[in-house]
């Protein structure tokens, strides 16, 4: 369209030829500039590859460390020259895990409910009470997982879990990757033509078979592109875990135990004084830089697949 | 074709009568998730003002009856200053008269100081406002038994002067001012950063980009940063603006020697970045909500591109983008990990003075407070948590306002 | 008293259709006859899809719609409080404007709907049947299992009448169905029309007044009231009549296209 536009323009327009190109001059040195601040956010990407991968890189030259101890082994020692990934990593896996057990039937039922069954009155009063539970700081959910999600765990598992565990930060996160998921999931839901309800209806379903078996289904990879974008939340939450589920770099699956993941640990070893280019600074770049590539992957999933879904109903 | 393979007459009665049943319990199940959502937002603020206020018992480590006959709680502001003026030390109270002024304190900023600095206060145990409500007695005999000395108070752990106090290493005397303060600075450059970059972008790929690679490219790349997890954009604000750029973001450039990188101003640029992609969706959404009709009527009378930009269509896009920027902020607000990479400092407790001076965060505050073993910390990071969620609240607010104000009527 | 044998698949008796305030169909009277073709025809917004709407209360999922008066079928009143809908649209299925096949492979297009029924029988040969008896068995099946999205426009329309006649209702109701295909599934779609009304009751919408004069046994002249633009119908008879000597002055305008 805008082509066609600016042709048009031109082909009507009775002004001399050096009016026009000076008029295009200035024209197109706004057009530069919006194009290189456009470009910039190329190069946050870019810098974060290369700051996250130099440092790592200086990880990886120390004679102590090897790649392959670091994406092998499940023991994560600094003091003594040990860094295997997977103490943390089993972590980020074990409280991401709970938290996607939460959220995606929490949220896949609430958007099936707001998209499906919830009458517009409903729908104004419940999507705000999604989106403040959005909007909430992370830090406080935090707060709530340690001093009122964890004292009832405790109170249910007596003493077989700890004042700092994965199993409550798993569950608050859960509730705050909820409207994420719900949210993303009901637009899948409503991208769904009508004419397949209809279609449903017509052959004799009932409204939870129209919505079950056939508006879920249609919508089934934009609500995968849901679920992908909560996990990639998930491994990339920091502050519930953080508060949490403790600070022990142990390798385990257990909920009931304490586990550092990986944000987690990047938060408490930069917050505390650490001198700049040593192996546990430069450490926490490796981390990072596996946390960024295991998110992006994620996220061009997510969107690829998003496409495609909106493809099929275009 | 078997006719007769379907439930007829009654059978069919039967069976869709059951399946009513079914589809009913079904959506029972769904609207039960949306209570679970409720009832968990209901608990978690609940639980915040829970923390918030309730029994305190304290011990003094002086008595009371040294400095006063009546009881310290029912002083008068200018008693109280009096009796400050008599039992401090006159440096020891010139200090506190040149933090600010003493004759302008009020009473209960007052009352606290004597609390501090005379009777030495000592919090014992703190107790939720549910159960101070609901359980007073047994709060009670408790703190009788357990600590005889204590005297129990209930307490406002949020109060104006918990607003408007600086930090202090003492939960009783603590206030967030410093935190606030730290927290509008970095928004401010956030978002000084953020909105002109972020709205150019936005432009650019409304308005002037054609479908190629290179644009696909950086729409792909917008909405992936998105994506990022706020810690890693903590590591790059670590490793760019605190380390690489330290001459700047320390303030050294233009002579200010007393701090490192970790300044407010490499809080703010990180915090920029991250939520630049935010800015620059929203903006983009703004931009496309401006109907074609209006750039066509611009292209009619002869603009150029640029000049129907700037006198039509951005300006029908301006709240939109306003508001967007408005939801950046309080995205920007709430943030916390990238500011612990990036190193707030965990206890200052003077104003920050400018974009290069060490700073402290209120969601840090919160993350410090909540993670001390101490309860009477937890209460004031509860009461802390109230204050961001009010100044949260009331970003939200405005930009509701300024959408529903601003409504476009094409 | 005697029950009234029911003579008629659908009698509509001074039915009138709102939605909110405005009333979109009214005053209409109808005895449509079983085992035949009823075409319905008159102009764009004269309440023809409403009315077929109505029919398999399809019209309840528009929250402000209202019906008024009675619509009996084979002399049970639709809207009567203790009808079912679902057993209604279970008994009265429809075929829609624009083919609109679930996303799930040819196969599961039909068995779903048999499925959700109660079916109780051999599947694949319920399948193989309805797609025979919907003249589409030959072109698929071979790909049974693949997306219903991969067959062409007149393919997916009758697959659509195939997964209707599957359930085995008793009445089929077509709102334009050869409206979005070209000539030759169109006459496809009409030779199955032929074949399918040995067993089923069919009411057609459709704008093609060849198509109402080949296919159709009855035809139904729809047309605006001028005052209100509430949509009744003016005319209703043998479809040769309609076409021939029209009692009406405007159906005759209408069907010799002097319309307007
Ligand atoms: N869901 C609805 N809500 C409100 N009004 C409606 C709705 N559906 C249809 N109408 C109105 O009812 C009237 C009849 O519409 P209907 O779709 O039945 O016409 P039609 O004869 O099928 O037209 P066409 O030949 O164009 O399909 C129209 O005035 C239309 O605007
Ligand atoms: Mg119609």
């Amino acid at each position: 369209m805008d082509v066609s536009v600016n042709k048009s323009l031109a082909s009507n327009s009775f002004r001399p030829a050096t009016l026009k190109r000076k008029r295009r001059l200035n024209e197109g040195l706004i057009e530069t500039i919006l194009f290189m601040v456009g470009f910039l956010t190329i190069f946050v990407t870019v810098g974060i590859v290369i700051v996250l991968g130099d440092q790592a890189l200086l990880f990886f030259n120390d004679p102590e460390v090897t790649l392959v101890e670091f994406l092998t082994s499940t023991k994560w020692v600094p003091a003594i020259g040990e860094f295997g990934i997977w103490a943390l990593v089993s972590a980020t896996l074990t409280t991401s895990a709970i938290a996607i057990l939460v959220a995606v039937p929490l949220g896949v039922s609430a958007a099936t409910y707001l998209s499906e069954y919830a009458s517009l009155r409903a729908r104004s009063v419940l999507k705000p009470i999604l989106e403040v539970l959005a909007g909430i700081p992370t830090v406080v959910y935090g707060y709530f997982a340690l001093l009122f999600v964890t004292p009832i765990l405790r109170s249910v598992f007596d003493n077989r879990i700890g004042v700092y565990n994965m199993l409550s930060a798993g569950l608050v996160m859960g509730i705050m990757i909820l409207p994420l998921i719900s949210s993303m999931s009901e637009d899948a839901l409503s991208a769904v033509p009508n004419s397949l309800r209809e279609a449903a209806y017509a052959m004799g379903a009932t409204k939870l078979e129209a919505s079950l078996q056939v508006v879920v289904p249609s919508a089934l990879s934009g609500i995968g592109a849901a679920v992908i974008v909560g996990i990639s939340r998930a491994v990339g939450e920091t502050m519930i875990v953080a508060v949490a589920s403790g600070a022990t770099s142990d390798f385990t699956f257990n909920p009931l135990k304490a586990a550092e993941t990986m944000t987690a640990h990047i938060a408490r070893i930069s917050g505390g004084d650490l001198s700049y280019n040593s192996v546990d600074y430069n450490s926490l770049f490796a981390i990072a830089l596996m946390l960024f590539l295991v998110t992006l992957v994620l996220n061009l999933i997510s969107q690829w697949v998003i496409s495609k879904f909106r493809e099929q109903y275009e | 074709m078997a006719r007769f393979s379907y439930p007829e007459k009654q059978d069919l009665q039967k069976f869709v009568a059951a399946r009513y049943r079914k589809a009913w319990i079904w959506q029972l199940i769904f609207m039960a998730t949306l209570l679970v959502a409720i009832v968990s937002l209901a608990a978690l603020l609940l639980n915040v003002v829970d923390g918030a206020f309730g029994y305190a018992a304290f011990e003094y480590k002086k008595d009371p009856a040294q400095f006063s006959d009546k009881p310290i709680e029912e002083l008068n502001r200018e008693e109280l200053l009096a009796v400050l003026q008599e039992n401090l030390s006159t440096g020891a109270y010139k200090k506190l008269d040149n933090e600010s002024p003493m004759e302008k304190r009020s009473q209960i900023e007052l009352y606290y100081l004597v609390q501090e600095r005379l009777l030495q206060v000592d919090t014992k145990a703190t107790y939720s406002l549910f159960d101070s409500l609901f359980n007073r007695h047994e709060i009670e005999t408790e703190v009788g038994e357990k600590y005889p000395e204590a005297r129990l108070e209930f307490r406002y752990w949020l109060t104006p002067a918990f607003v408007t106090s600086p930090m202090s290493s003492r939960a009783e005397f603590a206030g967030v001012r410093t935190a606030v303060l730290g927290s509008l600075w970095l928004v401010g450059i956030a978002i000084l950063f953020a909105l002109p970059v972020g709205v150019g972008a936005a432009i650019y790929l409304q308005e002037y980009a054609r479908k190629n690679f290179l644009n696909r490219l950086i729409q792909t790349n917008i909405n992936n940063l998105a994506g990022v997890p706020s810690i890693v954009y903590g590591m790059l604000g670590l490793a760019i603006f605190v380390r690489a750029w330290e001459a700047f973001t320390s303030g050294a450039m233009f002579g200010i020697t007393d701090t490192n990188g970790r300044t407010i101003m490499s809080a703010g640029l990180t915090m920029g970045i991250l939520v630049l992609p935010l800015v620059i969706i929203n903006a983009q959404e703004a931009i496309k909500a401006v109907p074609d009709s209006i750039r066509q009527a611009a292209f009619g009378v002869g603009a150029t591109r640029w000049q129907t930009i700037w006198s039509h269509v951005l300006p029908n896009a301006l709240p939109g983008i306003l508001t967007g920027s408005i939801l950046a902020m309080s995205r920007a607000v709430g943030e916390t990990a990238p500011l612990i990479i990036v190193g707030a400092s965990t206890f200052i407790s003077v104003d920050p003075s400018g974009p290069f001076s060490k700073f402290t965060a209120l969601p840090i505050q919160i993350y410090q407070w909540t993670a001390r073993a101490q309860p009477e910390f937890h209460n004031i990071a509860a009461a802390a948590i109230i204050v961001l969620l009010i100044l949260l609240l009331t970003l939200n607010a405005s930009a509701i306002l300024l959408r529903n104000r601003f409504q476009r009527r094409y | 008293m005697q029950p009234e044998i029911p003579q008629y698949a659908i009698e509509t008796r001074d039915l009138s259709i709102y939605y909110g305030p405005f009333e979109a169909v009214k005053n209409v009277d109808l005895k449509i006859e079983k085992q035949k073709i009823t075409a319905i025809i008159g102009p764009s917004g004269c309440g023809k899809s409403t009315l077929l709407r109505a029919f398999n209360r399809m019209n309840d999922f528009v929250p402000t719609s209202r019906v008024d008066g009675e619509i009996l079928m084979h002399g049970t009143n639709l809207y009567s409080k203790d009808i079912d809908p679902v057993e209604v649209r279970r008994k009265i299925g429809m075929v829609f404007q624009k083919p609109n096949p679930f996303p799930k492979s040819i196969y599961d297009n039909i068995a779903w709907g048999a499925r959700i029924n109660g079916f109780k029988g051999n599947m694949d040969e319920l399948v193989e049947q309805s797609l025979r008896n919907a003249a589409l068995w030959e072109e698929v099946k071979d790909k049974l299992k693949k997306s219903a999205y991969e067959l062409s426009g007149g393919q997916q329309q009758r697959l659509c009448i195939a997964r209707t006649i599957a359930i085995q209702p008793d009445i089929i109701l077509m709102d334009e169905p050869a409206s979005a295909l070209d000539p030759i599934s169109t006459l496809r779609i009409e030779e199955l029309m032929q074949e399918l009304k040995k067993n089923y009751t069919i009411i057609i919408v459709t704008h093609n007044m060849q198509q109402a004069a080949r296919v159709s046994d009855y035809t139904a002249m729809m047309m605006l009231y001028e005052d209100t633009r509430s949509g009744t119908v003016i005319e209703f008879d043998d479809t040769k009549k309609i076409f021939t000597r029209p009692s009406d002055k405007r159906t005759e305008d209408y069907v010799t296209g002097r319309f307007g």
